[in-house]
């Protein structure tokens, strides 16, 4: 409470400050100074929403409500502020801070602003509209706003087909997901849901909902609903094809946005309606979300890997992130299904540590993507090469980066692999059969998906950023502007700090977990040394001040020891390379050639890899060829079959078109007929 | 007061480790050259060598950025960390909390991912080709190691080594089925992960067949110093790890008192030596294999570790 203002009421001020700024992006888009003044703008107020969720969170203060008359009759508008949505707030006004300061300096090489500025405050708007909303339609309407906002985002560059495609694709997916929530909030609002059954359409509320579970069935229907619904924003297999084509598609700063946080809206989504709105699930449906999960997470990053497009390489691996995400929240379903709170709180605590780490490193490593973009005019890595030299302060951040996604200590996406590492662990105690076979497994699947993205991230750090520049435009890159530069290491600092103290954003979580697991871990800042000790000393701890220190001072001693008493002399020699090395930087490995390895390993069965080599006679002088072509499992088994099927009934559909009046007329007739009947037979 | 008496011990392991390594790398050289009919190099020829590189001058390739310079050091740094926290003497030790299994690993998969980025800075097609297959080897081995974790920590209840090995230690736990799988696969996937034969050949320079040695080709003087101490290092912490996870025998307490420390010390050096031992005469057995089927050798790790896991839920008794 500020100023006589519940937290719920400054929120809604924050989005009506968001749409004020759409709108003056709409009014000076086409003058020069609009640029820093809404992004600078978009700036201050995110930065009050991250401050306003913290004190939420850290006061741990009572949810907060209000009810505006616009929107459904009678019932009129719900917004509600509880912990879950404060840590949601937290997390997209995070990124929306970085990305506005980052969008100050990057905004300034945008073609046309007048294009990106409207929509880029209207789609923060819509973000955090949909984590206050606290009924179904005003939850509905403000995820619609936000898909369409983020969708003129992705269409901004319209000259080029790929992002018309990717629009196109991202409209359908989009309605996909918006139909299968609109049907989960139906199931969830219960046989009262018919008009009348309660005062106005107040069954269309979350607390009217909560109040009154659906039945078993229901409640799982739902949670499949809510998990085709959210996981299509989110990016579950199959459901991600629009995601390494959309967020790519839009400008760097907005991409981070799109791949970092509105993913994390999908999650919250799904929270929301699974944990807290649903009421009781099913054990079973928390199987289900763990292997979508677990599947989610090797298949994304398997993709990554292949990919030599930068951002589609970011774009595919935040699909793996959503992955291991989803498979906390599955754990945590299981567990506290089974009455096991404490479990159930682990895996929360690690899923929501892995939402807020993945949205700052996917968020620094797009504006990385973007740098590298301004700087050399290149996303494509085979193009790019030896950065590290031309734009040294982005190589640090970007190189954290990096390693923060690839779940390496001491850094914070390790942090939140062990916690649902740990939570795997505790799979033993759950009763089903099924489960307990079942989670191992998708453990297995997590540290595969923890050591490909080790090796894509050596690959897209070494390739673009390590060796030799492979075209001219990489040799002439030069370092970005300060802003771009501040936001980055803003973000890279905050990755190590939540890898070395884990325990306070862990602390932070408890409000949230015994919200909806009723139960959280033990307080981590009272634990001696600052360790995170997920369920007990005894059983697991890790600490990663203490490993950091000992990093630090290990490999300052090894310096020091080795400059002082041994040779300090240093001769600088062209490369050695086995006696033969090549001048030209083509000799170098490329980034196909790097992931060749992981393709002939796990290609053939996962994506069907065919190649081709075309090698000339001796003595015949034309270049030889070498082709590879991967097919994508999603379209080749979901979305190819459902294309050719709709095809094939529009085509037989086609003949429909071409009738006599007297024929149109017996089909209206027949058509008539047939209505009564199943009305007849209904009733 | 525990403080001043505890601190001394880790420290004593922490230098112990660094200061065995070269010795242990040094029984394996001898007795795989006595094997093989040869002389072999004296015991103490991987100290020699250290020093040798340390005085001599580094050449550095002309285009090398910092991530070239610096990643012996963290890489140095990070094994030398992960070692310092396995239990080799004793359980309970003052930091042995502060990383359990899993993070032990991961602090190695920290190494790999430096090392595998310096072998990209210079550019060269050599430096390239180990990168890219050390990343596939670590994405296969990744999942087994993890799968062994599993297996113990089922059966301990608990991912703290130092846990695990006192618990173990005390005979409770017995002879099981799945331990012995374990015990395959972390073999196994030690020796993948330490680029022994048949996975990688530490003496090869035949250009087709180098994975480790393709990453640290352009290395020189201090700074190839710095990443030979790191493999023997990482190897002394493999056989620690399978030491104090399978024959955790003589180990001393939290609470021993100066004689169980030092029987600790020695029961370490015999099994560390014992394994130098088995090393390379498992190592002169085998052939090398091809690159592409090491998939099939680290999947049988993976399965074996598998099976230890499965096994425990049909029967707690295996």
């Amino acid at each position: 409470m500020v100023g006589g203002m519940s937290d719920v009421a400054i929120g809604l001020v924050c989005i009506a400050g968001f749409f004020g700024i759409g709108l003056s992006g709409a009014v000076l888009g086409r003058l020069r100074i609009a640029t820093p003044i809404v992004y600078g703008a978009s700036f201050v107020v995110a930065l009050a929403a991250v401050a306003l969720a913290l004190g939420v969170l850290l006061g741990e203060a009572p949810p907060s409500m209000v009810v505006l008359p616009i929107g459904l009759p009678g019932t009129g508008a719900h917004f509600r502020l509880d912990t879950l949505s404060a840590f949601f707030v937290l997390v997209v006004d995070l990124g929306a801070a970085a990305a506005s300061f980052y969008g100050i300096g990057y905004g300034r090489h945008e073609p046309e602003p007048a294009r990106v500025l409207p929509f880029y405050g209207a789609f923060l708007a819509g973000m955090n509209l949909v984590l206050l909303a606290a009924d179904a339609f005003t939850f509905l309407l403000s995820w619609e706003f936000m898909s369409l906002a983020s969708w003129a985002l992705v269409v901004v560059h319209h000259r080029e087909s790929a992002s018309i495609r990717a629009g196109l694709l991202y409209l359908l997916m989009a309605s996909f997901g918006t139909l299968c929530l609109l049907l989960a909030f139906g199931l969830l609002a219960g046989p009262g849901a018919a008009i009348g059954g309660t005062a106005g359409f107040d069954h269309l509320t979350f607390a009217h909902m909560r109040a009154s579970p659906p039945a078993e069935i229901f409640a799982a229907l739902a949670t499949v609903l809510a998990l085709l619904g959210a996981g299509s924003k989110a990016g579950l297999m199959p459901l991600h094809v629009w995601l390494p084509l959309a967020h790519p598609a839009a400008p760097s700063h907005v991409s981070a946005l799109l791949s970092g946080v509105m993913t994390k809206v999908g999650v919250y989504a799904f929270v929301r309606i699974v944990f807290d709105v649903a009421g009781n699930i099913d054990p079973w449906s928390g199987l289900v979300v763990v292997i979508a999960g677990g599947t989610t997470a090797v298949m994304g990053v398997l993709y990554a890997v292949m990919q030599r497009d930068l951002k589609r390489l970011l774009a595919y691996s935040t699909v793996e992130n959503v992955g291991i995400v989803f498979i906390g929240l599955g754990l945590a379903l299981a567990f506290r299904a089974a009455g096991q709170g404490p479990a159930a709180a682990l895996a929360l605590a690690a899923a929501f540590l892995h939402v807020l780490n993945h949205s700052l490193f996917k968020g620094l490593l797009f504006f990385g993507a973007g740098a590298v973009l301004t700087a050399t005019g290149e996303r494509d890595t085979e193009k790019l090469g030896g950065l590290v030299h031309t734009m040294p302060h982005t190589a640090v951040v970007v190189l954290i980066g990096c390693m923060s996604i690839a779940a390496l200590p001491p850094l914070n996406g390790f942090v939140s692999e062990w916690l649902t590492f740990q939570a795997i662990l505790m799979s033993p105690q759950l009763p089903q059969w099924g489960l307990k076979f079942a989670v191992p497994v998708v453990g297995a699947l997590l540290a595969l998906a923890a050591a490909l993205a080790g090796a894509c991230f050596v690959k897209a750090y070494g390739i673009v950023f390590l060796g030799r520049p492979r075209t001219p435009a990489a040799a002439g890159a030069h370092e970005v502007d300060g802003f771009s530069l501040a936001a980055m290491t803003a973000l890279a600092t905050l990755c190590v700090l939540i890898g070395i103290l884990p325990g306070v954003v862990i602390d932070m979580l408890a409000p949230l977990t015994r919200d909806l697991a009723g139960s959280a871990l033990p307080a981590q800042v009272e634990v001696p040394w600052l360790s995170v000790v997920p369920i007990a000393q005894s059983r697991s701890s890790y600490n990663g001040l203490v490993v950091f220190a000992f990093l630090f001072c290990a490999a300052l001693m090894a310096a020091l020891a080795v400059h002082r008493l041994a040779s300090k002399t240093t001769r600088k020699s062209p490369p050695w390379d086995c006696g033969y090395p090549l001048p030209s930087p083509r000799t170098q490995y490329s980034s196909a050639s790097f992931a060749m390895p992981i393709r002939r390993v796990f290609g053939s069965v996962v994506f069907g890899l065919t190649e081709r080599v075309d090698m000339p006679r001796p003595g015949d002088t034309r270049a030889g060829h070498f082709r590879y072509r991967l097919r994508d499992p999603a379209w080749r088994f979901a979305y190819g079959p459902l294309a050719r099927f709709v095809v094939r009934g529009a085509q037989h559909l086609n003949r429909l078109q071409f009738l006599t009046i007297r024929r149109y007329l017996a089909l209206v007739f027949a058509a008539l007929v047939v209505l009564m009947l199943v009305v007849a037979a209904w009733r | 007061m525990a403080l001043i008496l505890d601190l001394p011990l880790q420290l004593l392991q922490i230098v112990l480790v660094v200061a065995i390594a070269p010795l242990m790398m040094g029984v394996t050289r001898k007795v795989r050259a006595r094997l093989l009919r040869r002389v072999g190099p004296p015991l103490l020829q991987p100290y020699h060598d250290l020093w040798k590189l340390m005085h001599k001058e580094a050449v550095v390739a002309d285009n090398a950025s910092w991530v070239y310079r610096r990643a012996p050091y963290a890489l140095f740094a990070i094994t030398w960390v992960a070692a310092g926290l396995v239990p080799t003497y004793a359980t309970g030790l003052l930091f042995s909390w502060s990383a359990d299994l899993i993070a032990v690993v991961a602090l190695l998969g920290t190494g790999r991912f430096v090392l595998a980025l310096a072998g990209m800075d210079i550019g060269t097609a050599f430096g390239g080709i180990g990168s890219s297959r050390e990343m596939m080897i670590a994405s296969l081995a990744e999942p087994a190691m993890l799968m062994i974790s599993f297996a113990v920590a089922l059966i301990a209840g608990t991912t703290q080594l130092s846990a695990i090995a006192a618990l173990f230690s005390t005979g409770e736990v017995g002879v099981r089925v799945s331990l012995g799988l374990a015990l395959l696969a972390l073999i196994m996937v030690g020796i993948a992960e330490n680029a022994r034969i048949p996975i990688d050949n530490p003496s090869t320079h035949l250009e087709l067949t180098m994975v480790h040695e393709a990453m640290i080709l352009e290395y020189s003087g201090r700074h190839l110093a710095m990443i030979e101490l790191a493999a023997q290092v990482k190897l002394v912490l493999y056989f620690s790890l399978i030491a104090c996870l399978f024959v955790p025998f003589g180990i001393a307490g939290s609470d021993a008192g100066p004689l169980h420390l030092a029987l600790g010390i020695l029961a370490w050096l015999a099994k560390l030596t014992l394994f130098a031992v088995l090393l390379p005469i498992a190592e002169t057995s085998v052939a090398k294999m091809r690159v592409f089927r090491y998939p099939a050798f680290l999947g049988s790790a993976f399965a074996a570790a598998a099976l230890a896991v499965f096994l425990r839920f049909v029967s707690r008794g295996f």
